[in-house]
C-alpha cells in the first residue's frame, strides 16, 4: 500500500506539479482545492500525511488545523504547512496549533520540500 | 470621528510609530512642542511686559494674535505632513501588497522549472537545459528582489519586527562563508576571517543580522573583478562590536557615494560590471543596524576596493 498525502492548496498549478512528484516517489496524492473539501477528505481518507496551505477559499487553513487538531479521527496526523505567509505571529500560531513543520514556498525547493515530507513520514 | 478615533489621535507616540520616524522628525510631536513654547513666550511676554511697561495686557495679545496666526500656518503644515506621510504609507503598502500576490505564482513558476530541469517528466537536451537555466536564475533574481520589496516596505511602516536573542557573531559569519565558498572560489576571491578571541554576545534579531552580514560579503565577492581578497574582521570596542569587510574590488565613485545607501542606488560602475543586483541592500542593511541601536558606514576608493563597517552595542 503506498502512503498517501493530502494536498490542500487552491492553486492547481502546484496541484499538478507536486502531483507529479508524488508519484514518482511512489505516493499517492489526494488533492483538495479548498479547505472545506480538505477537512471533509482528511476525515474520510485518513491520509498519512497533508500538506496544507494557509490562504485558502471557504475555511482558511488555521481553521483547517485547529479542527484537524481537535478532531479524534485526524489529530495524530502529521501537517507540514506550505505557505507564503512569513509572519512571525503566522509561525507561532500555526505550530502552537501543532503543525509539525512550516515551510515558506519561497524559500525552499522541491527536492528540499520533499525531503521534509519524507521526514515528517518517518522515512 | 468617534470619541475612540479622536483619542487615538491624541496618542502622539503610536501616531508617530505608525510613520516610522523619530519623535524630532514627527509632525505632531513638534506641533505639540510648538504649542508649549507658544505658550511659554506668551506668558514670558506677559511678566516682562508687566515689569517695564504700562500696559502690559496689550503686548501680551499682540504677541497672543501673532502667535495663533502662526499657530494655525503650523497646523495647516502639519496636516499636510500627515497627509503626505499616509500616501507614503499606502504606498508600502501596496508595495507589500503587491510583492505578496508576486510570491505564489513564483513559486509556480520556480517548481515547475526545477521539475522540467530534473528530468523526471522527460530527458531534455542540453541546448534545451541551458535556456532552463537561464529561466531558473531569471526566477531566482525575481524571488530575490520581491523578498527586498518586502523588507523594504516592512521597514518603511515600522512593521519589520524585531525578535531580540543573544547570538554570537562569529558563529553567523562562518556560518556564511561556508556557504559562500563556491561563489568566492569560482570568483576567484579569497576570503580571511579573523576574529578576536573571547567575544561577547550581541543581543541582535539573528534573521535580521544574517540579512545584514549576507548582504555585505555578497557585495564584497560580487564586485571583485580580478582574483581578489575579502578580509573580516570582528572586534570588541569598549561597549561594542565592531564589524568589517574589506574587499578588493571596483570600489565606489566618490561622486555616488553619498547616495550609496539610498533604495535602488546603483552605482555607475558596478552597472557597467554587473546587471544583477536590487540596489535595496545596503538601504535594508543600514535600517536594520540602526534599529538595532548600531551605526554603519564604509570608506572607499574606486578601483582599490571597499570597507564596509557596522557596530552594534553589547548587551
Amino acid at each position: 500500500m503506498p502512503k498517501t498525502i493530502l494536498f490542500i492548496e487552491d492553486e492547481s498549478a502546484l496541484q499538478k506539479t507536486f502531483g507529479e512528484i508524488f508519484k514518482q516517489e511512489g505516493y499517492e496524492m489526494i488533492s483538495a482545492l479548498d479547505g472545506e473539501i480538505g477537512l471533509r477528505s482528511a476525515k474520510t481518507k485518513k491520509p498519512d500525511l497533508i500538506l496544507l496551505d494557509l490562504i485558502l477559499p471557504k475555511i482558511n487553513g488555521f481553521d483547517v488545523l485547529k479542527q484537524l487538531k481537535e478532531d479524534p479521527d485526524t489529530k495524530e496526523i502529521p501537517v507540514i504547512v506550505l505557505t507564503n505567509l512569513e509572519g512571525m505571529q503566522d509561525i507561532e500560531k500555526v505550530i502552537g496549533l501543532g503543525a509539525t513543520t512550516y515551510l515558506i514556498k519561497a524559500n525552499y525547493s522541491l527536492v528540499e520540500v520533499m525531503e521534509k515530507i519524507k521526514k515528517a513520514l518517518g522515512e | 470621528m468617534s470619541l475612540k478615533e479622536i483619542f487615538a489621535q491624541l496618542n502622539i507616540f503610536t501616531q508617530c510609530g505608525k510613520y516610522g520616524v523619530s519623535l524630532w522628525q514627527c509632525p505632531q510631536f513638534l506641533f505639540l512642542i510648538m504649542g508649549v513654547v507658544i505658550i511659554g513666550s506668551t506668558l514670558a511676554a506677559y511678566a516682562i511686559g508687566s515689569r517695564y511697561i504700562e500696559e502690559p495686557q496689550i503686548v501680551a495679545l499682540i504677541v497672543l494674535v501673532v502667535t495663533a496666526v502662526l499657530f494655525m500656518v503650523a497646523a495647516s503644515i502639519t496636516r499636510s505632513f500627515e497627509r503626505l506621510a499616509e500616501a507614503n504609507r499606502m504606498k508600502s503598502e501596496f508595495v507589500s501588497v503587491v510583492s505578496h500576490q508576486l510570491r505564489s505564482p513564483l513559486s509556480n513558476f520556480r517548481w515547475a522549472i526545477e521539475l522540467l530541469m530534473s528530468g523526471r517528466i522527460g530527458q531534455i537536451e542540453e541546448k534545451q537545459l541551458e535556456y532552463f537555466k537561464i529561466l531558473k536564475e531569471n526566477s531566482n533574481r525575481m524571488k530575490e528582489l520581491v523578498s527586498d520589496l518586502l523588507t523594504v516596505s516592512r521597514i518603511e511602516t515600522a512593521e519589520l519586527p524585531t525578535k531580540k536573542e543573544e547570538c554570537h557573531l562569529e558563529d553567523i559569519i562562518k556560518d556564511f562563508i561556508k556557504e559562500f565558498q563556491p561563489f568566492a572560489t569560482a570568483s576567484n576571491v579569497e576570503i580571511a576571517f579573523k576574529p578576536q578571541l573571547n567575544l561577547p554576545k550581541v543581543l541582535v534579531d539573528a534573521s535580521q543580522i544574517k540579512l545584514v552580514i549576507e548582504n555585505l560579503l555578497d557585495n564584497a565577492i560580487r564586485y571583485i573583478k580580478e582574483p581578489g581578497k575579502v578580509e573580516i574582521r570582528l572586534e570588541r570596542q569598549n561597549e561594542q562590536l565592531y564589524f568589517e569587510i574589506k574587499d578588493t574590488g571596483v570600489g565606489i565613485p566618490k561622486d555616488d557615494q553619498k547616495y550609496i545607501f539610498q533604495k535602488f542606488f546603483r552605482s555607475e560602475n558596478i552597472m557597467r560590471h554587473q546587471t544583477q543586483g536590487t540596489g535595496l541592500g545596503l538601504y535594508i542593511a543600514r535600517a536594520i543596524i540602526e534599529k538595532l541601536g548600531g551605526k554603519i558606514g564604509f570608506k572607499s576608493q574606486e578601483g582599490k576596493g571597499s570597507t564596509f563597517y557596522f557596530t552594534l552595542p553589547i548587551k
